[in-house]
């Protein structure tokens, strides 16, 4: 009997998880109803501009966010991806023990950077130097959001990218050894392709972190509502327009709820991402198994 | 192909490896280079005791370090009891299935749902509806659910590092399940648990965007008294160091100030990391003589 009620309460904060998702998504739906309803999904999803506290005319279209938040994004990943993965092949195939033992508190440091002390870094060091390096009056700009968020994605590209090399099995780089394949041969054309597969979700959980990243890109990229033409543009990115504006608003407005329909659409988006990078790990790991 | 460039290729390759993971070395120093080099000469001990003063000019931090600690403590108290209890159902109780597998995903989803995210759910649901206001306990809240699902994986893990004929011994004894997990499965993997908590707590304290809507204030000095404190607006650390670097407009007055409190947070992160891997590093030796 008490062991049955035992079993049901842990079980019950097992279940919590799912929710807890759950809640945070029906929250936002409810709260974003009113909007969608209002002014159709439409508005949102193809116009470029937003406006919401126009006196003539308010506009609600989100795309010039949505372009910035990927120009920002892919910025970051294209750093990011090159360095991180070379950085984890060193770890798991190149580096000697000593040298481990040093990089991987280096990573875990890394990481434990709060984003706000980054965005700061890009206000303060970043920023000043891009403009010198372009001529520009502030440095605050796409790139810079793109520099500051490839070193925040570095340390989670370089642990899981890692974790996927090192579990290739020790028999296909025997292999490719006895045949005559010198070390980087092997780590290039066997090795790095056995591990595509988590590399990819690193990359797309890196991503997806980009993605959701608030405070970095909310300081040092400008925040300029309009559609950016170039990295040395100013950006606002989805995440930046919700902390700017969620202040102002009145609560159960339709600027509120539209805020909220942008909350929403960045909980689908990171959850796809999510979806599809844990799809991948997935099938990575049963293959390993 | 031939040999000398075979190796050429290899040595090549390698050095470009090698030169990755300088830069992520160089880009680390950097950062500690700029924030120790100039937040070095604002922190004192008058800036870490004292109130902001002359419209945030001058003065100290104290009422955001008096903030961070107080939402912290409630994002502990959220997280820990929910994510250890998460833990022992997942690793002690579930057997592999639909629900097992559901949790887990949704598990993984929670920690990558955007902070801003768990921002607007804090302020729709702990503000809003539960009626809580911006205040402590909101803030508390929302970064307890944001920390939960790193609880539940660290715990998880502490709980595997346990040894099954631990749990067999005491089964074998005629001990309930739960008998079981209490005394010979829990003691063990409490100190990994904390371990866990600590690193858990590193990252809440660092968050910003969560707090945003949820209670933190741009200048709030008055500490009031427990629990009174918990629902009120306040302070913290890393909201303190946003609105000083972006938000004030006497910038280069403020930038000194910026800079210390930029300090004092990244030390208290490494301090509470620390911590974990002392606890980590104890309790392994500890094992290993048992």
């Amino acid at each position: 009997m008490k062991e049955n009620a035992l079993r049901f309460f842990f079980a019950a904060n097992g279940v919590l998880a799912i929710v807890i998702l759950l809640g945070i998504f029906s929250l936002l739906f409810t709260e974003s109803l009113p909007a969608l309803k209002e002014l159709g999904v439409g508005e949102f999803l193809f116009h470029l501009c937003w406006d919401p506290t126009s006196p003539e005319r308010a506009s609600y279209g989100i795309l010039a966010m949505v372009l910035s938040t990927f120009m920002v994004s892919f910025g970051a990943l294209a750093i990011a991806v090159p360095v991180g993965v070379a950085c984890a092949a060193f770890l798991a195939d190149v580096a000697p023990p000593q040298v481990r033992e040093f990089l991987k508190p280096v990573v875990e440091i890394l990481a434990s950077i709060p984003s706000v002390v980054v965005g700061f870094l890009g206000v303060v060091l970043v920023g000043p130097f891009i403009a010198r390096l372009f001529h520009m009056p502030s440095g605050l700009c796409a790139l810079n959001g793109a520099l500051l968020l490839a070193v925040m994605a570095l340390p989670t590209i370089v642990s899981i990218c890692e974790d996927a090399i090192v579990s290739v099995p020790q028999e296909f780089k025997s292999a490719s050894l006895a045949l005559g394949a010198t070390k980087w041969q092997t780590l290039v054309h066997v090795t790095l392709p056995s591990a595509s597969s988590g590399i990819i979700a690193a990359v797309m959980l890196g991503m997806g972190r980009a993605i959701g990243e608030t405070m970095t890109v909310l300081m040092a990229t400008g925040n300029a509502a309009a559609v950016p033409r170039s990295f040395l543009d100013p950006v606002r990115t989805m995440t930046a327009t919700i902390a700017i504006e969620m202040g102002e608003t009145v609560q159960g407005s339709l600027h509120y709820q539209s805020l909220f329909v942008i909350g929403l659409l960045l909980f689908c988006m990171t959850f796809a991402v999510n979806v599809v990078s844990d799809l991948v790990l997935e099938r990575f790991q049963r293959v390993r198994r | 192909m031939r040999k000398w460039w075979r190796k050429l290729s290899e040595a090549l390759g390698f050095a470009l490896l090698g030169l990755a993971a300088l830069l992520v070395v160089a880009v680390l120093v950097l950062i500690m280079y700029d924030i120790v080099a100039k937040g070095g000469k604002a922190v004192t001990w008058e800036f870490i005791t004292q109130k902001p003063t002359k419209g945030m000019t001058a003065g100290g931090i104290w009422p955001a370090i008096v903030g961070t600690f107080w939402v912290s403590l409630v994002t502990v108290t959220v997280s820990v009891p929910l994510g250890m209890c998460a833990a022992i159902y997942l690793n002690e109780y579930a057997r592999q299935g639909r629900l097992v597998r559901l949790i887990r995903v949704a598990i993984r989803n929670l920690s990558g749902v955007p902070s801003i995210v768990y921002g607007l759910f804090g302020l729709g649901l702990f503000v809003l509806t539960l009626n809580l206001g911006l205040s402590v306990l909101a803030a508390g809240f929302t970064l307890g659910l944001l920390t939960l699902p790193w609880t539940i994986t660290a715990s998880e893990e502490a709980l595997k590092t346990v040894a099954f004929s631990y749990r067999e011994g005491a089964l074998a004894l005629g001990a309930t399940k739960w008998q079981t997990i209490r005394t010979n499965v829990l003691p063990y993997a409490v100190p990994g648990m904390l371990t866990g908590t600590i690193l858990g707590l590193a990252r809440a304290a660092g968050e910003t965007a969560p707090i945003l809507f949820t209670g933190a204030a741009f200048f709030w000095p008055f500490l009031a008294p427990f629990p009174k404190v918990l629902t009120t607006q306040f302070m913290a650390l890393p909201y303190h160091l946003f609105i000083m670097s972006t938000q004030h407009h006497e910038i280069g007055k403020v930038r000194p100030l910026a800079y210390g409190t930029a300090l004092v947070l990244v030390m208290l992160i490494f301090l509470l990391n620390l911590g974990a891997v002392l606890i980590r590093y104890r309790f392994r030796r500890k094992f290993r003589r048992a």
